[in-house]
Parts: C-alpha cells; structure tokens; sequence
C-alpha cells in the first residue's frame, strides 16, 4: 500500500491512499492539530465526496480505535515470541520530571537494563530514540525487558 | 474631554467593525471589504466622519501591517518556501506577469506615472491569501487535489511580495532613478541577507525567543515584530517584509504558540489598517475611478482564473478541478491594500487609493462567490465527461456488436488524469 504525502504550504500535510476496493481515502494533517478525513470522488477524482471534520481529541480518539489493537497485537506477539520479555507503553505524565528532558538524562538502560524501542508521540512513532531524544508530557514510552525491569522504568519515568 | 470623545468615537468604530464583521460572516464572504466601507463611512466627506480617533487609527493600522505579515511569515518555515519556488516557479512566474501587467498598464495609461505603475503592477498580481485560504477551508477543499497547488500560488505570491515591497518602498523613497536604482539593490541585498540567516539559523533565533511563559512571549515578540519593522524600514526594507521575515525565521514549537497568542491582536490591528485605508480615502474619488476600476476587475477576474487552472493542469489535476483552482484565486485583499497604503504614504497619484478600494472592495466580494461557484459548474463538467463517455462506450459496443468481431475491446471512460491506476468500473 502506497501513502501519499503532499505538503499543503501554511495548512499542514495531506497523506492519501488507495484502498483494496479502489476507493481513495485520505488525512489532511493540521498543524493545530485538527484532522479531515475525507473520501475522494470516484467521478472527479480531485474533488472530495465526504469530509468528516475531527478536532485534536477526535483524532485521537478515532486513531485509538483504528490503531490501538494492532499496536496491542503487536506487543502480544512480541511477548510470546521471546518467554519472559515483558513490553509495556508507558505514558509520560505532565509531572514526569523526564517530560523536556532527554532520554539520556533517564539514564534507563544503565539503572535497568530495559531498553526504551519507540516512542509514539501523538500519531508519530519515533522508533530507535537516541539519548538526546527529549521526552514531552503525553509520550507513550515502549520499553522491553523483564517484567522487574519494565517496572521499574515505569517508576524512574512517574517518579525521577 | 478630549479623551471622552476618543475613547467613545474608537469604541464606536470598533463596536461597528464587530456588527459589520457579524454580518459578512452570516453573508458568507470576507469582512475585509466591509471594514474599508466603514473606514470610508467614518472618514472626511464620508457618512459619519469621525476626527478624535484618528491618529490612534493610523498607528494602529500600521502596527496592523506588521502583525498581518508576521502571522503570514509564521505560517510557512523557509524550507516550505524554497521547496514550493523550487517546484512551482513557472506558475509563480506566470502569476505575477499575468496578473501584475494589467495594473501597471492602467496606470501607465492614465498617466499615473512609473512609480504608481509599479504600485498598481503589484495591487492587481496579488491575491489575499487570508481570503483564499479561508475560502478552501470554509468549502472544505482542503483534501482535494488542486489545494496544493492553489497554496503553492500564494507561497509564490507571498515570497514575490518580499521582493516587491523593499523595491516598491525604495523607489518611493529614491529622489532619482540612480538613487532609487542603489536604493532596490540595497534592499534586496539585506533582504538576501535576512533569508539566508532565517534559512541556516532560524532554529537559534526559535530558541532565544521562546519563553514558556506566555504573558512574556507575547511582549517579546511582539516587541521584536515591532523593532525588526521598524529598522527594516529605516533602511527601506519595509517594516513589512521585516515582520514577514522575522515571521519565517520562528518555527516549530514557537511559531505555533506565537500564531495563537498573537491571532487576536492581528485581528484587531488589521481591522484597524482596513479602516485606516477607508478613512484616509475620500468617497467623492471613487467615483471617477470606477470605470477604471470595473475594467481591471475584469481582467483581474479572467488572469487569476488563467493562473489557477495552468498551475492545477500543471500538477496533473483534471478539468474540474482547474476550474475550482482559478476561481479560487480571484480574491485580492489585504496584499493590494497594503501596497496602496504604502504608494499613498510615499506621494504618489492621489486615484490610486481609490483605485484600489473600488478594486479590492469588488474582488473581494467576487473571490469567495466565484470560488463557491466553481462547484456546480465542475459538477455540470464531470457529468458532461462522464456522458460523453458513456455514449462513446455505448457506440463502441455498438459498432463491436455490428462488425460481430469476437470480443472487441471495450475503450474504458475516458478520464483526463491518468495518475490513478485504473477507472473504478462504478459507471462503466
């Protein structure tokens, strides 16, 4: 499957594709974080059929629905795969004191021995953080390892 | 007393602007051409004609222009603008050429002479990207595929302006042709300048301004918009384009916080520059600019629509498309305004103000209904198309069906882009 992405100059980015059954569908991405979803007209195909406007929160909602299983899958398949490995996403609260600072500064690989694999902030997945990675409040932190580890980091990132 | 009268005569004229603003959302089109009626209602000669607040006025419009460019600058980083000159100059080229030459002729015509032929050149080649991107987005044609192109236009236009107005406010500022000859080469080279620093180090310049403290943010840059113009045009760059800079030098984090704080004050000001244009222009010129006026609307109209429907042909958009894409554009506005301002201050032909009013009051009003327009008439397009390929199928069948070949190939609708992979046999 293909995406395409144009960049809409002063609004924001527009990805579309074309699904299975020939119906193009696609997201325009505002920078306040206002969502379209839109269906492209099969008779004039550069015109838009249906436009469902979505505010920030909306979004989110509608990508935890559309998302969130395959991302639970995911995780399921990851733990049976390797017996004793523990997966777990953990949100980074406001009071975080690792929220603007960097994943460096967490120290959470040396204290734990888990390793931090992505970070999803919003709908963007930044997989492979590298130290200097800055955490943000609201970041969705994947950290493997066991299940005492996993804990623990879930502590450092609550607590400091 | 004095400051009763100001603060009850602003009050009114800002409270107005709020009932006039009412009503252009209820219509459906911009406020902008209601709030130059009401400058010229309140102005001398007009209905009500208003003295104590006027200097106040006259400031804040041009602290107006200042926010109106900043914002615009926030809204694209460099690496959009280079990007976009780097795909569409062609389009831009066309645009500007297409669209400025009509003005400038005008005047030459009138006699207005060569400085308010380069004024003019500029009122009519731009058109307000507020209004059309309000339009896009009040339509909901922000998904379609002509709506990169169209944004690509006023990228274009808005970096065109950052050349045209430091080279429009040297020649104002020039005694002679050599002075005014250096003056532009100055100008452009500062503004080269300016471009490269927001290029390479905008990112430093994002993060000394940004303070996570609103109230301070707001200050700081308001205060910087405010010290960049003015130092911009103390070496005639125009103390817009310095905002228009300043504005494309901040991205990320700060530019959205900054739009947000500052979305109101712009408002506000800007308001306060349409009125202030309305006000300083006398009601009794309008009408010997009128004719003028309805002949470079015209031509305004059908330049633009040209723009619109090459730059969409150029990204591979089809014939509806490019039709909502020309007539999307047609709008002009704050842009033409704020040139006429500028021309106006610096002593040129007292008609082109009125000019401009008559020409921005009609084409705003037009833009946004030629753009709501354009559907049906692309609606009446696609059916036409998809008829025509209907009865072509339906007489391929036919002559297949007379000649009794066996199994002549059916031609599929006809569909002018050829980018998707193959026509859904929806109407086959």
């Amino acid at each position: 499957m293909e995406v395409e992405e144009t960049r809409l100059p002063g609004v924001g980015l527009r990805h579309d594709f074309l699904t299975a059954e020939g119906q193009r569908i696609g997201v325009v991405s505002q920078r306040g974080g206002e969502r379209q979803v839109f269906v492209y007209d099969s008779d004039d195909p550069d015109a838009c059929r249906a436009v469902i406007d979505l505010s920030a929160a909306e979004a989110e909602v509608v990508a935890e629905l559309l998302g969130a299983p395959r991302i639970v899958e995911r995780f399921a398949r990851l733990r049976e795969q390797v017996e004793g490995l523990a997966t777990e996403g953990i949100r980074l609260a406001a009071s975080s004191p690792y929220a603007r600072r960097t994943l460096g500064d967490a120290q959470v690989r040396t204290r734990t021995g888990a390793s931090i694999v992505a970070v999803i902030r919003g709908d963007e997945v930044h997989p492979s953080p590298r130290p200097d990675f800055t955490f943000e409040a609201g970041d969705k932190v994947i950290v493997v390892g066991t299940p005492e580890a996993v804990r623990q980091v879930a502590q450092i990132l609550a607590e400091g | 007393m004095h400051l009763a009268t100001l603060l009850i005569e602003l009050g009114a004229v800002i409270f107005g602007l709020s009932v006039v603003g009412r009503l252009a959302g209820k219509v459906g089109i911009s406020p902008i051409p209601l709030y130059l009626v009401a400058g010229l209602a309140f102005g001398s000669g007009g209905l009500l004609p208003l003295a104590a607040p006027q200097e106040f006025i006259q400031t804040g419009g041009e602290v107006g222009v200042v926010l109106l460019l900043l914002l615009l600058g926030l809204e694209y980083s460099a690496g959009e603008l280079v990007g976009t000159l780097r795909r569409q100059a062609p389009v831009g080229v066309l645009d500007v050429v297409l669209n400025g030459v009509p003005g400038a002729a005008l005047a030459l015509l009138m006699g207005w002479g060569p400085v308010a032929a380069i004024a003019m050149f500029g009122v009519t080649a731009v058109s307000s990207s507020g209004i059309v991107a309000k339009v896009l987005t009040d339509l909901r044609r922000l998904g379609n595929r002509e709506t990169p192109s169209i944004l690509g236009v006023l990228v274009l236009e808005d970096l065109a302006m950052a050349v045209f107005l430091p080279v429009l406010t040297a020649v104002l500022a020039a005694s002679g042709p050599w002075s005014a000859m250096s003056s532009v080469l100055v100008a452009i080279a500062i503004l080269a300048l300016v471009l490269l620093i927001a290029l390479r180090y905008g990112r430093h310049v994002s993060r000394f301004v940004f303070t996570a403290n609103q109230e301070i943010l707001l200050l700081r840059i308001l205060g910087l918009a405010l010290l960049v113009a003015g130092f911009a045009e103390s070496v005639h760059v125009s103390a817009a384009v310095g905002a228009f800079l300043l504005g494309i030098a901040l991205s990320g984090e700060v530019a959205e916080n900054v739009r947000r704080l500052l979305e109101p004050l712009r408002d506000l000001f800007a308001a306060m520059f349409f009125v202030f244009f309305g006000l300083s222009t006398d009601p009794g010129a309008l009408p010997p600019v009128i004719l003028p006026a309805i002949g470079l609307v015209l031509v305004g109209v059908a330049t633009k629509f040209v723009t619109g429907w090459f730059a969409a042909a150029r990204d591979g958009v089809g014939t509806p498309g490019r039709v909502r894409a020309g007539a999307a554009l047609i709008a002009r506005g704050e842009f033409s305004i704020v040139i006429a301002g500028l021309a106006t201050a610096g002593g040129v032909t007292k008609v082109l103000a009125p000019t401009t009013a008559a020409y921005v009051l009609a084409l705003a009003v037009i833009g946004p209904l030629a753009a709501r327009l354009a559907e049906p008439v692309a609606h009446i397009l696609v059916r036409r198309r998809r008829a025509a390929a209907a009865a072509r199928t339906a007489a391929a069948q036919t002559a297949a069906a007379r000649t009794a070949a066996p199994r002549a190939p059916v031609p599929e609708p006809a569909r002018e882009r050829s980018s998707e992979p193959a026509a859904e046999p929806d109407n086959a």
